[in-house]
This record gives structure tokens, C-alpha cells and sequence, in this order.
């Protein structure tokens, strides 16, 4: 067995998986749940240099081999190297007022700084935009894909006009002549996406979640004794 | 038929966009906002903030995590926002962190509109304090169960946490009364709900996106004890907010003005039911024994516009109200045009 490719990460990774279940249902061993909580935490930090540089590599590549798009590699590394620069050198950033002599006592995203420019100014706006396309696509799907082609679809169908109007004030406005506090009640619209929502969803979302809970508790488990290898890329 | 068939899907962008448009031309312009009635889970989320911290008979200890970026901010800022107001009107001492890399520019909006603007009396270390992002997940969530000051050493700007004073006396996540989240995925509510409410019985509430609502709703009302789904939720949420910050004042008035708190609150509750008919009430029998000065202040505080910031929700209703019409509308004439070419014998 290869020691450092195979034995060393399956017995981290069986140490550290066994910590933390121990330390999750024995308080004495709360510390060392801390420790190796750490020093994932660690980890994880690294992981953002890691994503840095396989970034770099793969918009490199595809500047240097020129193919379909190697213009937008292009803007993708600018972007990414001067925020790198502008954050890592807290450009614009006014000091901590308890150390006013170090600038780099100062807050990186602090309102003026050039990180703060950046996202206010670039990220902010981007993003909300990419997410507020989403309504436009919904809608075209919508008309073209939502069809009552057999029982199963016209009940989506139903669930869906009830939640879409009950979510509303349409809701109100089109069942508002049914008293609230009569014996049918329940079938406002408004009432019925919250019933729709807290007995059938939640007994439908239930069932999947114990079925992946068990799922994980079982793969977790043969990845911490070692029969499952996935994880070390190795193929078997 | 054919042309409806065939319809070039920028006429379905175009009506989407008129959908949002129109009515957020409109609301800007009139400040028209639709009514909202709370639904359980909405006044559960508002309860849960406003006991805070009662049962040990203190000032509330409230973590604040905002885990959300600007692309979900149109759904979950105005929840946020909200939340800051109750806290802040409440007097609990607010602790912001972020398991969102972009968390704290969240964090930072909605400081700067509630507490800078509203409440600039309330001072930074002492009332509320940004510990900013930490990377790791839900093992940063593990990791403050057992010891904070390991996770977070300095705030946001860079002061260790030995030298802010709210600071003091918090060790871990069993020291706070509430954990309030407002997220929009992984890491979000169902990791506080899996690693800090559950683990350590800590009351947990949360705001989240659409989305993730109803993956959300199992938990609801024991490991969580309020949820707020979408801006649905959060005009909901909103509005209970409002209106009991309106009834908060009119009650500190009158205590002011020396009524004993017995009759303070239902004579503000009354008020505060008809705010339009303040000229009335204040000539009433109840408030006689006011002074000129405390009826002033009692006619303004019932009459005062509510802020702009206050009533995003609200007004954020309208679009998604007639979004919502224009999608029942489209699903109804794509079947009308699928059952009619079926009929024809035309193509599935």
C-alpha cells in the first residue's frame, strides 16, 4: 500500500471522522471536536488559494490556446488579479481609528475603500442582474413546458396556481368572500398554500431528508473505515 | 393559433418586464403598498425576537447571521432590514457574522440603514458589533458551539474581541438567547439548525429565499421557531414590525407622560388601531390628564410616515404580484394552445 497516497489520508480521514462523532455525544471530548473543527477551518481557508490558482490555470490555458472565447479568460483574470490586489493591499481603506498610524489597521470592505468600490459598484449590480434574468427564463419556460399531459402534471398544476396566488394579495382578492373564521375557512387560497406547505410538503420533504440522512450516515461511515476510496481519486 | 404557437419568447420577456416594471414605477411614484396579513409563522418569527432574552430576565444576546450575497438580496434584505429594526427598537444587543464570503457588505447595509439613520444612539461594541466572515462552513458553526473566541479573535475592523465591551461574558453559542439567520443556501439555516439549535437547544429562527422554503418547513416549530419564506415573508414580517414599533412609541409616550404601564399599553393599542382618528382620541376622556406637550408628541408619533426602508417588502408585493398573474396566465394559454393542437392532431 502506497503510504503517503493512501494509508495517511484514510487514516486522517477515519481519526478525523471518529473525533467528531465522539465528540458530539460525549461532552469530555467537546475540545477535541474544537480541535479538529480547526483545523478544517484551516483547510478550508487554504481552499481559496487552491480555487486562486486553478482559476489562473484554467483561464490561462485558455488565453494561450486561443480557442472559442479566450477574450472573456482574459477579462475573468483582470477582474480577478486587480480585487486580489485591491483587497490584499487594502487600497482606499482608512485605518482603525484605535491604530490611526498603520493604514493596514484598517478595514478591508469599509464604506470608500477600493474593495468596497468594487463590490458596490461591479459585484453588487452583476450579480442582482444575473439572479433577476432567472424571472424573465421562468416565464418562457412556463408557457412552453408546463402542460396538464396526464394526472400527475395537472395536480403540479393545481399546487402550482394555488401557491403562485395564495402567495400574493390575488389570493386574498379572489376567496376573500369565503368567512376566514367558517367552516371553510381552510379553502382561502392564502390558507391553502400554508396548508399545502406545512402538511404535504413537509411530509414529502421529511421522507427525503431521513432517506439522504441515512444515505450519508452509510456512506460516511464506509468512507471512514476505508471501503469506500472515491475520495482519494484513485477509482476503486 | 400558429402565431401563439410560434411566439417569439422576447414578447414573454417583454411582458415580464411590464409585469415588474409598471408596478414599481407606480409604487415609487403613489407609495401605494397592497395589505398583508401575517401568517402563523410570520408572528412566530416576531415573537421569538420580541421574548429574547425575558426568561433570564435581561438585555437579549442576539447573533445576527446573514448568509446572503447581492443576488438574493431583492428577496432577503428587506427581512434583514426588518430584523435589525425590531432588535434595535427592542434594545437587544445585536452580533453580526457571516459564513458568506460577501456576508458583511450585507451586514453593513443593513447597519447603515436602520442603526446609523434611526438609531444613532446606539453605540458600536456596547450595543452591536460586526465579527464579519470566517470561512469553514458549518465547522465554523461547530467550533463556536464550544469556544467563539477561537472562530472570531478581532470584529470586522480589526479590534480584538478583549477590547469590545458587549464582548464580555461571551464564550460560546449557549450565550446568546437567539440565533436569528437570514439566508439564501449552503451554508444557511439548516446548518444553524443541525449544528447550533439542535445540539446546543439554542431558539433559532430564520428568513430564507423561495427556494428553500419548503426544505425549511419540517423544522418548523421545534428546531425552528419562526420562518420567514421569501418577500412574502418578509412583507409579513415587515408589517408586524411596523406596526409594533408605531405601538412601541405611542406606549413609551404615554408612560412618559405618566400613566402607570397598566394603562399605558391598551390605551396605545387603541391608538395605535386608529391612528387616523388621533384628533379624536386625544380630545378623549382617556387623555385628559395629558399635557399639551405629550398629546404633540403622541399626534406625530401616530402620524409620522413610516421610512421608506421600512416598507421594501411591502412594496415589493406589487411586482411580484402581477409576475405571479402573468405566469397563471401563460400556463393557462400554453395548455389552451397544447389541448387545441392535440384536438388538430398536431404535435405533442
Amino acid at each position: 500500500m502506497q503510504i503517503l497516497t493512501r494509508l495517511i489520508p484514510l487514516l486522517i480521514t477515519g481519526i478525523a471522522g471518529l473525533v467528531m462523532i465522539v465528540s458530539a455525544f460525549i461532552p469530555y471530548t467537546s475540545e477535541w471536536g474544537k480541535i479538529a473543527g480547526q483545523f478544517f477551518n484551516i483547510l478550508a481557508a487554504f481552499a481559496f488559494v487552491l480555487g486562486g490558482g486553478n482559476l489562473l490555470k484554467v483561464h490561462l490555458k485558455k488565453i494561450s490556446d486561443q480557442g472559442a472565447g479566450w477574450g472573456y479568460s482574459g477579462v475573468v483574470l483582470v477582474c480577478f488579479l486587480v480585487t486580489l490586489f485591491v483587497g490584499l493591499f487594502k487600497i482606499g481603506t482608512y485605518p482603525n481609528p484605535s491604530y490611526p498610524d498603520v493604514h493596514f489597521s484598517g478595514e478591508t470592505q469599509g464604506t470608500g475603500s477600493g474593495f468596497w468600490w468594487a463590490y458596490e459598484y461591479v459585484f453588487k449590480p452583476l450579480t442582482a442582474t444575473m439572479f433577476s434574468i432567472l424571472a424573465f427564463y421562468v416565464a418562457s419556460a412556463a408557457f412552453r413546458a408546463f402542460r396538464a399531459k396526464n394526472f400527475e402534471a395537472i395536480l403540479l398544476l393545481g399546487t402550482a396556481f394555488i401557491i403562485l396566488l395564495g402567495s400574493v394579495s390575488a389570493g386574498v382578492f379572489l376567496t376573500d368572500w369565503i368567512p376566514n373564521a367558517g367552516p371553510f375557512g381552510d379553502l382561502r387560497l392564502e390558507n391553502l398554500r400554508i396548508y399545502i406547505m406545512q402538511v404535504f410538503n413537509t411530509a414529502g420533504t421529511r421522507a427525503i431528508m431521513i432517506g439522504i440522512a441515512l444515505g450519508i450516515a452509510s456512506t460516511s461511515l464506509k468512507i471512514m473505515l476505508g471501503i469506500d476510496r472515491s475520495f482519494l481519486g484513485s477509482g476503486d | 393559433m400558429n402565431f401563439l404557437n410560434n411566439l417569439d419568447r422576447r414578447w414573454i420577456f417583454l411582458a415580464m418586464a411590464l409585469c415588474v416594471g409598471v408596478p414599481i414605477l407606480v409604487i415609487g411614484l403613489t407609495g401605494y403598498t397592497f395589505p398583508e396579513t401575517p401568517t402563523p409563522l410570520a408572528e412566530a418569527f416576531f415573537d421569538e425576537v420580541d421574548v429574547a432574552g425575558e426568561a433570564k430576565g435581561r438585555r437579549a444576546n442576539v447573533l445576527l447571521a446573514f448568509d446572503f450575497d447581492p443576488a438574493s438580496a431583492g428577496e432577503l434584505n428587506p427581512m434583514a432590514v426588518s430584523l435589525v429594526h425590531q432588535c434595535a427598537q427592542k434594545g437587544h444587543r445585536m452580533y453580526f457574522i457571516s459564513l458568506w464570503p460577501v456576508g458583511p457588505q450585507m451586514i453593513m447595509d443593513a447597519v447603515n440603514k436602520v442603526i446609523k439613520v434611526h438609531y444613532p444612539e446606539m453605540v458600536y461594541g456596547e450595543d452591536y458589533v460586526n465579527l464579519g466572515f470566517k470561512a469553514g462552513n458549518e465547522q465554523v458553526i461547530k467550533v463556536m458551539g464550544v469556544d467563539l473566541t477561537t472562530e472570531f479573535r478581532t470584529d470586522v475592523e480589526g479590534t480584538t474581541l478583549s477590547q469590545i465591551p458587549m464582548m464580555s461574558g461571551i464564550t460560546n453559542l449557549e450565550d446568546f438567547d437567539l440565533i436569528a439567520e437570514i439566508s439564501a443556501g449552503y451554508p444557511g439555516s439548516k446548518e444553524w439548525v443541525l449544528y447550533a439549535s439542535t445540539q446546543f437547544n439554542i431558539p433559532l429562527v430564520s428568513g430564507m429565499t423561495g427556494v428553500q422554503a419548503p426544505q425549511l418547513y419540517p423544522y418548523f416549530p421545534n428546531q425552528l421557531k419562526g420562518l420567514l419564506g421569501a418577500i412574502k415573508g418578509a412583507a409579513e414580517y415587515e408589517y408586524l414590525v411596523n406596526q409594533w414599533v408605531r405601538l412601541d412609541k405611542l406606549t413609551g409616550i404615554l408612560e412618559q407622560a405618566g400613566l402607570p404601564p397598566g394603562e399605558a399599553g391598551p390605551l396605545a393599542a387603541e391608538f395605535a388601531a386608529s391612528p387616523d382618528q388621533v384628533s379624536t382620541w386625544t380630545v378623549s376622556a382617556a387623555a385628559s390628564t395629558l399635557s399639551p406637550e405629550a398629546k404633540a408628541a403622541l399626534i406625530e408619533a401616530a402620524t409620522e410616515p413610516i421610512p421608506g426602508e421600512y416598507l421594501e417588502g411591502q412594496r415589493r408585493m406589487g411586482p411580484q404580484l402581477f409576475a405571479h398573474l402573468l405566469m397563471v396566465f401563460l400556463i393557462i394559454l400554453g395548455n389552451v394552445i397544447f389541448f387545441a393542437q392535440r384536438r388538430r392532431g398536431g404535435g405533442s
